[in-house]
């Protein structure tokens, strides 16, 4: 009788003990960033892979939010709904005042890459943007460097612009898709994140082979990653030496190796230089030039 | 050879053979037929629903220029590998916007944005020409047989505006590779079909052709001779051929009868013709016969003859005494009534056999079933037995069975003389009471010709039956009815 009692306590006690493994973690808030089509953002296996990796090492959750376009992202970091964001060198430049730089990834070991003109690979005589007067030309977003203002740059250094120089152009909002719309002849020419050509043609060559390379710009500043002005310095510290330490596990290796760069770096501000400059003479030129729309 | 005079054999497995293959030839077109016409239907009824649908996301990208949103749109479709595409889906889709320039296609390359689509694809003008008729809610369809295509338009529309015409193309190719599988796998099917019908059929057929086989078969033996009833083989069922059988059985059972009957007529009118004849020579030779044995006697009782003579009358009179038994055994008749029948005469004709059945060593046995007298003739009955035992202790051999069987119906007395010698063979049977006609060495061949004779004189019937180790001789004899 005894015996039936004690085990009955016992098995009361163990009902009533807050088990070790269910003790709950003083939650968080998760940080929040923002992704942008600057990369090839279309891989949510490898996002979720990132996200947690992040997770782990940041010790809090993070969550990643994508947008249509380049500027719903800017908004909403401008906004402070946002921690951080990676995003293009020209929407970053132009709000300095309310962004921080936190990280630049490095793209075959410099911190720079190119816009690429392309056409499809029928299209064997075009040699400069200028071959492609009243053609149908497709643009990434109108917030992207390599997507939209260096081809506008060079067409507002002849005093020309978009609308009225192409027959049609459009926006695909996103890099890969500007190689799709090129590569499909739904547009007779591109501008595409060079980046993001290189990294397609490794991953989908079927893809980038129904596209020609016509020309390469000079270098620019990789799109950065930066924070919003509210994000507290400490966060902004944890989340860098996370981002910088990746190349040094195994897991942060095969991710880099997954976004095809070498690693992150502080960066400088003077790596966007050339992109103000260009987005400096754009803006002058839009205000001077006749509205043709 | 016509074709009527195949056999049956073959006959039925090959109409069994063309009824299939008639049924296979008219059923398969048709499903075929039903087939594509239901494809069509469907690819119809699949394309309007995907028209509406498609035409009613393409409205906010078309109102606000987004070609890229517009293309992806109606891309959807064809990021599904080409192969399941070919089946049902469109070749291509071309959207046009208001002024019936192209505003995004599935095949840019063929479709340039901007472009004239009537320029690159003459077949289509009928349905550019007339997109301002198109109403929202009923896409009209367009077949052209120059391109081997069918053209579906749908009108894009918001609040009333006409935006833009969605034009969806469908190759009728899926309808010719689905009409060459359908028939290929019509054919195959009807092949395999007659493989599994065509054993069948022909199992079937010489199931049903057999007994008529058979029966012709049977028909075509039937010449000269009557085969034996028992031996024909025929199938027996219910239905006509059984029937049929049956009839034919029947008849032939009857025909046996007939043949059977014939042959006893033939048999005894042929023994009543010799009883004729033998009568009137015996009648003939009994008077010369008579006056000539009465000249020997006479001469022989007056005077002295000298030996030689003597020896010679003699000589004479035992061969006329023999010729007059001869013809007396021949000429029976029939004596006078004397007295009925009755145990006596049994007991007489047992003792009067005896000496027989001491000689033949055979096992006689009796069996008597009459009591009182019967109203016949003891003489003529009396001959008749004993004769049938004399035959019969002759027939058989030592330590063989003898059995004589007497009895009655209401009308008839019966004796059976039964032994188990010797089988009598069926040829001999027909002239067995004919004079002269001995089964045994020393017999004179006349007993059972005297017993014909007697049996007929009073009207009676002999019949025998003979087996091997059965032999049975059955006489019936009528009785006189009491007067009243």
């Amino acid at each position: 009788m005894s015996k039936i009692r004690c085990l009955l306590l016992l098995l009361l006690a163990l009902t009533f003990t807050p088990t070790p493994f269910a003790r709950e973690l003083p939650v968080k808030p998760p940080l929040r960033i923002g992704l942008t089509p600057v990369f090839l953002d279309d891989q949510s296996a490898f996002l979720n892979t990132w996200r947690s990796y992040l997770e782990q090492h940041l010790k809090r959750p993070v969550v990643f939010t994508q947008r249509g376009s380049y500027r719903e992202i800017m908004d909403l970091l401008r906004d402070g709904k946002l921690d951080f964001a990676w995003l293009c060198g020209y929407p970053y430049i132009r709000n300095r005042d309310h962004f921080r730089l936190v990280a630049v990834p490095l793209y075959r070991g410099v911190p720079l890459y190119h816009s690429y003109l392309i056409v499809p690979a029928t299209d064997t005589k075009t040699r400069t943007l200028t071959d492609l007067s009243n053609k149908i030309f497709a643009f990434s977003d109108p917030d992207s460097n390599s997507g939209h203002l260096y081809p506008e740059y060079l067409l507002a250094k002849q005093n020309l612009q978009p609308a009225s120089f192409f027959a049609k152009n459009f926006y695909t909002w996103s890099h890969r898709k500007v190689v799709e719309a090129v590569a499909s002849g739904l547009a007779q020419g591109g501008a595409v994140d060079g980046y993001v050509w290189d990294t397609l043609s490794r991953t989908h060559p079927e893809i980038t082979a129904r596209t020609r390379i016509v020309t390469e710009s000079p270098e620019f500043g990789f799109p950065p990653i930066v924070a919003s002005a509210r994000v507290s310095m400490r966060d902004t510290g944890n989340f860098q030496k996370v981002l910088f330490n990746m190349g040094h596990d195994d897991e942060g290796v095969i991710l880099l190796d997954r976004l095809n760069i070498n690693g992150f770096v502080k960066g400088d501000d003077h790596l966007f230089d050339g992109i103000a400059d260009m987005a400096r003479f754009v803006e002058e030129q839009r205000v001077n030039a006749p509205q043709r729309h | 050879m016509h074709l009527k005079d195949i056999s049956l054999n073959y006959k039925i497995p090959l109409r069994v053979a063309v009824l299939v293959i008639v049924t296979a030839s008219v059923l398969a077109p048709v499903l075929v037929y039903r087939s594509i016409g239901d494809l069509r239907d469907n690819m119809v009824a699949n394309a309007d629903s995907m028209s509406r649908v498609i035409a009613e996301t393409l409205i906010e990208p078309i109102l606000h220029d987004d070609v890229w949103r517009a293309f992806e749109i109606v891309n959807t479709p064809f990021r599904i590998p080409q192969d399941q595409v070919k089946a049902q889906g469109a070749e291509y889709i071309l959207v046009l916007d208001a002024a019936n320039k192209v505003f995004v296609s599935t095949q840019p390359e063929k479709f340039p944005m901007l472009s004239d689509p009537v320029a690159i694809e003459p077949n289509i003008s009928q349905l550019v020409n007339h997109t301002q008729e198109l109403d929202k809610l009923n896409p009209s369809v367009m077949e052209s047989h120059k391109s081997n295509s069918f053209y579906l338009a749908t009108a894009i529309q918001s609040d009333g505006v006409r935006l833009g015409t969605l034009i969806m193309s469908y190759s009728r190719k899926p309808f010719e590779e689905r009409f060459y599988t359908l028939t290929k796998a019509a054919i195959l099917i009807t092949l395999l079909v007659l493989a599994v019908l065509l054993p069948f059929g022909v199992y079937w057929g010489r199931r049903m052709a057999a007994p008529l086989l058979q029966l012709s078969d049977t028909m075509s033996k039937i010449t000269h001779e009557l085969p034996d009833p028992e031996q024909i083989k025929l199938e027996e069922s219910k239905d006509e051929i059984g029937q049929l059988a049956k009839s034919f059985k029947t008849m032939l059972g009857e025909l046996k009868e007939k043949e059977q009957l014939q042959q006893q007529v033939i048999t005894s009118d042929r023994l009543a013709a010799l009883g004729r004849l033998a009568a009137g020579v015996a009648h003939e030779i009994n008077n010369p016969l008579g006056g000539m044995l009465n000249a020997i006697s006479t001469f022989k009782r007056h005077g002295e003859q000298d030996p030689l003579t003597l020896k010679t009358l003699s000589i004479l009179e035992r061969g006329l005494v023999q010729i007059k038994e001869t013809v007396a055994a021949l000429l029976v008749e029939a004596k006078a009534q004397t007295r009925p029948f009755d145990l006596n005469d049994v007991a007489d004709i047992c003792t009067l056999v005896q000496p027989d059945v001491e000689k033949n060593r055979v096992k006689f046995t009796r069996e008597i079933d009459i009591i009182e007298a019967q109203p016949i003739s003891s003489t003529l009955v009396r001959q008749v037995i004993i004769n049938l035992l004399l035959n019969a202790f002759k027939a058989t051999q030592a330590q063989g069975n003898v059995h004589l069987h007497i009895y009655r119906d209401s009308a008839h007395l019966f004796i059976d003389v039964i032994n188990d010698g010797s089988h009598i063979p069926q040829e001999k049977v027909s002239y067995l009471f004919e004079p002269f006609t001995s089964m045994s060495e020393g017999g004179s061949g006349l007993g059972l010709w005297v017993i014909y004779q007697i049996v007929q004189q009073l009207g009676g019937l002999i019949t025998v039956q003979s087996e091997i180790d059965h032999t049975q001789f059955t006489v019936q004899l009528p009785l006189e009815q009491p007067r009243e």
